[in-house]
């Protein structure tokens, strides 16, 4: 559905960032205040665009809704994908290089909006609490709008290629910002396991994606040549389509019409044997097990904003590739491989939250839950239905919201605390009131308590793995097992139990106790800027917790395409 | 190529033409300039060179009623031979314009002299039709470089690198020679289009293996002048040792000119027409140079991790560009055209955006080593202070290089990769991507030395002549061009090319 809207919404959401970034680096390099003031305006103008994006989705998720009802109903062979086209909005396409099918397209759809708003909102606290940032802030900025954009990229690719791109994009200026600004110990190494980590996984996926929009355009140039003639016709595909492309509707047809499940190497479908590359290819980005060790050093390692973006977004960059490249495009893959992926993200979970528990490192502490918490996100696409799928959606917004307040918050104890050792720290509520505040919202959405975001997201989850275990089966040579999510999801509450653990014995020894002012002579109180901080990323999690109303029916409208692709009714 | 008409036939060799006033000037103008003004000489090789390749590209008419043979069947006049010159041509300018303050070779009028016959040899070598041709033309890039690797008479390792190139060149070239005079002697034909056509006729009925044996001959001699593995013995010293300019030239011109002999060798002559009892020749030589690739590659980016000089890591670089270019080469299987175009083109196009790049490395390199006088990477540290926009131009070239975007790298290795996919590669693009992440680790290495590490240096700035601001601000502009605004005219270009070079 190519929305009536002319203003290349979308596009500004990328060419923003990275155009303000160009301007910093042609500034002197003394002249820092008007480095930041060029990065905090393009931050604010990239927020006002996310939000306006998400409140005009939103005003109309009703109607679109009531579209893809009639389509439901309707029913009939391409019910995943004219439901994706419905939920597609902002639609922006021009043609890059048309002789390999590239074209620059652009939309949003329910699971992409909720991620551009997290993106813009953690874009402006990461440009406030790094305003002290003195070495070579020009770069700083500069680095920190390309990450930007890059991840905006790949939140708003409608097209296979593009998304590579942006991916790629994005992963450079991490590595530069770690290894320049981050902390001096840990620095070079983390920041070179975390690029080398996600680029492999990508790098494998690419060719993956290579191989299917061939195997998609001798589908269409074959057996589907009737399909792709219909699609055209009806206007599913634009008129200039050709059958060798990258456009991840015209995947999505493909995927519904059936061409991913042909033979490809003897028997073994096309789906079936690159799903657990692409899947777990993008998933190393979301940390699963056991590709996650990149995770935890990287995000000590980094230096506060990168940090929050890293853990916040980027992250979330890697579950929503799986979904979107993994889930959509290889649904019968996906029924396949999702059923034993499913204990990785189980290991996720409980492991995550175990080593969390384990840390001296305030900062280990946040790094390893958020590999237990990235652990849901994945486990919720494994359930395969509507409600744990959704629950996995809001997961990734309040786990989004949470780690980069948690991030922040971590930071602004050890700007002033120049230590993150946690037995030596204490009492810092007393001097730091704002910060010890927001930490508890922060730690009360991580272990899932009502009323926070975190009980909406993981609560559907575990709903959803309950509910999906009477129909997922492994099978292993003769042997199948059944019915086996319900164990899993009682082992994963488990981790929900640890979690409370660690976020309880933190927050006691961090913020509670004696503080010891003969330690730490130079603690202050926080400034207006990072209460602002600490306000803007904290308020989210209650809003969505007290009225998930706000997001979940958007959710839905995306969830519904992927789950027609996978025989779900919804 | 029964009638000769000499207006018709002047464009195919527009650029040589082109090339060798420029030489007249350039030798006339040094003999009239005071040595304080030879600087000059180098503005106007550059722009002579540049405003050969636009004249080029206007007179780019070709006829649509002839074979594209010109001069006796002597050269090939298309669309190929024109995306290659051109970017030869550019490589030329390019060099000129960062030798200008080198030391020892900048203010020289007859190192620009040189260079310009080696362009020339270079321009020749992509339009190259026949077997003279092929042998005259690579003598013609390869003599005058012999001479320039020496060029610092009074450097040791310049000259050693010169007798080096010498020896193993001239080996090289024996080893061709010797693969050319067995082709001849099958055929009794040296014109290469003439020869796949008695190759494929009835008439030839000797046994496959000598053919295969010359065509091995002929892909071992090619694989010294791309510097591929294992043939690339020559290339650290000789990269290290000559002076820096070069170091450049060679890197990039030879290098490309090659590649496109290589591609017109063996597409043109040995198409999947020629079946010598059974045997489709092709196969032979696509699996040769599957080998090739994989050995390029894994052998230049392993070896490149443990380099401590920059020039010499560059060396183990373009040794495992080489590999990924190959990775191509094997994709052109003729058996499906349209594939076999677009990895003509992904070719074209990789050598195109290799070109800018390395020569925008080896720009800051040779600034940096004018002015530091040393070129090792760690004394590269703290070079983001001490001259911001060096540092950053460097990183666009070395990502470039890695194949990440928004530099031109990213998308000449997807073309690569999806040429080989296309082809039913998929196991030789895995090999490909999974060395592109080793690389990747070796040069955000420099990367990382440029931006983090301390340098005892650091408040010492390096200073930037104008001529060097505007050479590497527009090299980067076209580094970043290829990468995002610019791919879609010239992988058109290219993909002409590749039709060109299919549909003959």
């Amino acid at each position: 559905m190519v929305n009536s809207v002319t203003f290349p919404v979308l596009s500004l959401l990328i060419f923003i960032p990275i155009i303000a970034g160009v301007i910093i680096l042609f500034i002197p390099r003394d002249n820092k205040d008007l480095i930041r003031g060029i990065a905090i305006t393009a931050a604010f103008s990239v927020f006002g665009l996310g939000l306006f994006t998400y409140i005009s989705y939103n005003n109309t998720v009703g109607e679109m809704r009531a579209a893809q009802d009639a389509i439901i109903a309707e029913g009939g062979d391409l019910t995943g994908t004219r439901l994706y086209d419905t939920t597609l909005v902002f639609e922006e396409r021009v043609v890059w290089v048309e002789s390999l099918g590239i074209t620059y397209h652009l939309g949003v759809d329910g699971l992409s909006v909720p991620m551009v708003l997290l993106t813009s909102m953690v874009t402006i606290t990461g440009v406030l609490v790094s305003w002290r940032v003195e070495d070579r802030t020009r770069e700083f900025m500069a680095f920190f709008l390309l990450l930007v954009a890059g991840v905006f990229g790949v939140f708003v690719a409608n097209d296979l290629f593009v998304l590579f791109f942006f991916y790629e994009l994005a992963i450079f200026p991490m590595y530069l910002l770690i290894a320049t600004w981050g902390w001096v110990k840990l620095r070079e190494y983390a920041a070179m396991k975390l690029t080398l980590y996600i680029l492999i996984g990508s790098v494998v996926a690419l060719v993956g994606a290579i191989a299917m929009v061939l195997q998609a355009n001798n589908f269409f140039i074959n057996e589907g040549a009737q399909v792709f003639a219909d699609a055209v016709q009806s206007g599913l595909l634009p008129a200039d389509s050709q059958e060798f492309s990258f456009s991840i509707t015209q995947l999505t047809l493909a995927a519904e019409a059936g061409a991913f499940d042909l033979p490809f190497l003897g028997d073994l479908s096309f789906a079936r044997l690159w799903f657990p590359f692409i899947f777990i290819g993008f998933a190393v980005l979301a940390g699963v097990f056991p590709f996650h060790n990149w995770s935890p050093d990287g995000h000590v390692a980094a230096p506060t904003a990168v940090s929050m973006i890293h853990a916040g977004v980027l992250m979330k960059v890697g579950a929503y590739a799986a979904l979107r490249v993994g889930v959509q495009l290889m649904p019968d893959g996906a029924q396949v491989h999702l059923p034993w992926i499913v204990f990785l993200t189980l290991i996720n979970v409980v492991y995550g939250a175990f080593i969390a528990f384990r840390q001296r490192d305030f900062k280990y502490v946040i790094g390893f839950s958020s590999v237990s918490h990235m652990g849901l996100v994945s486990m919720g696409w494994a359930t395969m239905n509507l409600i744990g799928m959704t629950g996995a959606g809001l997961q990734m917004f309040s786990h989004g919201a949470m780690t980069a307040l948690f991030f922040g918050c971590v930071g602004m104890v050890y700007d002033r605390a120049h230590t993150r050792d946690i037995p030596s720290l204490g009492g810092f509520i007393k001097v730091m009131p704002w910060v010890g505040v927001a930490f508890i919202v922060g730690g009360l959405t991580s272990m899932g308590m009502p009323g926070f975001s975190g009980f909406v997201a993981e609560f559907p989850i575990f709903v959803g793995m309950w509910n999906a275990s009477p129909n997922i089966s492994l099978q292993i040579g003769d042997f199948v097992l059944s019915n086996y999510y319900s164990v899993l999801v009682i082992l994963a509450a488990l981790g929900i139990v640890i979690t409370a653990a660690y976020v309880l014995r933190v927050t006691g020894q961090v913020f509670f106790g004696e503080f010891k002012r003969e330690n730490f002579p130079d603690v202050t109180d926080i400034t207006l800027r990072e209460r602002f901080v600490l306000i803007f990323l904290g308020a989210p999690l209650l809003i969505l917790g007290l009225y998930p109303q706000i997001m979940e029916p958007m959710l839905v409208t995306g969830l519904r395409p992927v789950l027609a692709l996978l025989g779900v009714s919804t | 190529m029964t009638e000769f008409n000499f207006l018709a036939s002047l464009p195919a060799i527009a650029p040589e033409i082109g090339l060798t006033i420029m030489a007249v000037v350039v030798l006339a103008l040094d003999l009239y300039l005071p040595e304080s003004q030879r600087h000059r000489i180098a503005t106007v090789t550059a722009v002579g060179l540049i405003g050969t390749a636009l004249v080029s590209l206007a007179l780019w008419a070709p006829t649509p009623d002839t074979t594209g043979l010109y001069w006796g069947g002597m050269v090939r006049h298309d669309m190929l031979a024109l995306i290659f010159k051109v970017m030869i041509l550019f490589a030329g300018a390019l060099t000129a314009l960062m030798a200008v303050d080198s030391a020892g070779v900048g203010r020289k009028g007859e190192f620009y002299l040189i260079m310009i016959v080696s362009t020339l040899g270079a321009c020749l070598i992509s339009g190259a039709a026949d077997l003279i041709m092929v042998f005259l033309a690579l003598e013609t890039t390869t003599i005058p470089l012999y001479v320039l690797a020496a060029f610092k008479r009074g450097d040791a390792r310049s000259s050693e690198s010169g007798m080096k190139y010498f020896l193993f060149g001239s080996f090289a070239s024996a080893i061709l020679l010797y693969g050319l005079s067995w082709l001849y002697g099958f055929t009794g034909q040296t014109n290469l289009y003439a020869i796949a056509e008695y190759l494929g006729s009835p008439a030839f009925s000797a046994s496959a293996f000598p053919v295969l044996a010359a065509l091995t001959l002929i892909v071992v001699g090619f694989g010294f002048k791309i510097s591929a593995a294992p043939f690339h013995f020559w290339t650290p010293d000789v990269y290290e040792g000559a002076p820096t300019p070069v170091t450049a030239f060679l890197s990039v011109a030879s290098k490309a000119g090659s590649f496109a002999l290589l591609l017109r060798f063996l597409v043109a002559t040995f198409p999947g027409a020629v079946v010598i009892n059974g045997q489709e020749i092709q196969n032979f030589w696509v699996q040769l140079v599957t080998v090739l690739a994989v050995i390029s590659m894994t052998f230049g980016n392993v070896v490149a991790l443990a380099q401590r000089n920059i020039k010499r890591l560059l060396a183990y670089s373009s040794i495992a560009q080489a590999g990924y270019t190959l990775i191509g080469l094997a994709a052109v299987q003729v058996s499906s055209t349209s594939n076999g175009e677009q990895a003509v083109a992904a070719i074209a196009y990789y050598m195109f955006m290799y070109t800018f790049t390395n020569l925008l490395a080896f720009a800051v390199i040779v600034l940096f080593s004018e002015a530091t006088g040393t070129e090792t990477i760690s004394d590269f540290a703290g070079l983001s202070r001490r001259n911001p926009w060096m540092a950053l131009t460097m990183t666009i070239a070395l990502l470039s290089l890695a194949g990440v975007p928004p530099a031109a790298g990213f998308f000449g290795k997807f073309f690569l990769f999806n040429a080989a996919v296309q082809a039913d590669l998929v196991w030789l693009a895995i090999v490909g991507v999974l060395n592109s992440i080793i690389a990747l680790y070796y040069y955000l290495v420099i990367i990382k030395v440029m931006y983090v590490d301390k340098g005892k240096d650091e408040d010492k700035p390096i200073p930037m002549s104008p001529t060097y601001v505007w050479a590497t601000a527009g090299t980067t502009l076209i580094v970043v061009l290829l990468g995002t605004f610019g791919v879609q005219p010239i992988f058109d270009w290219a993909l002409q090319a590749g039709r060109a070079l299919l549909n003959t």
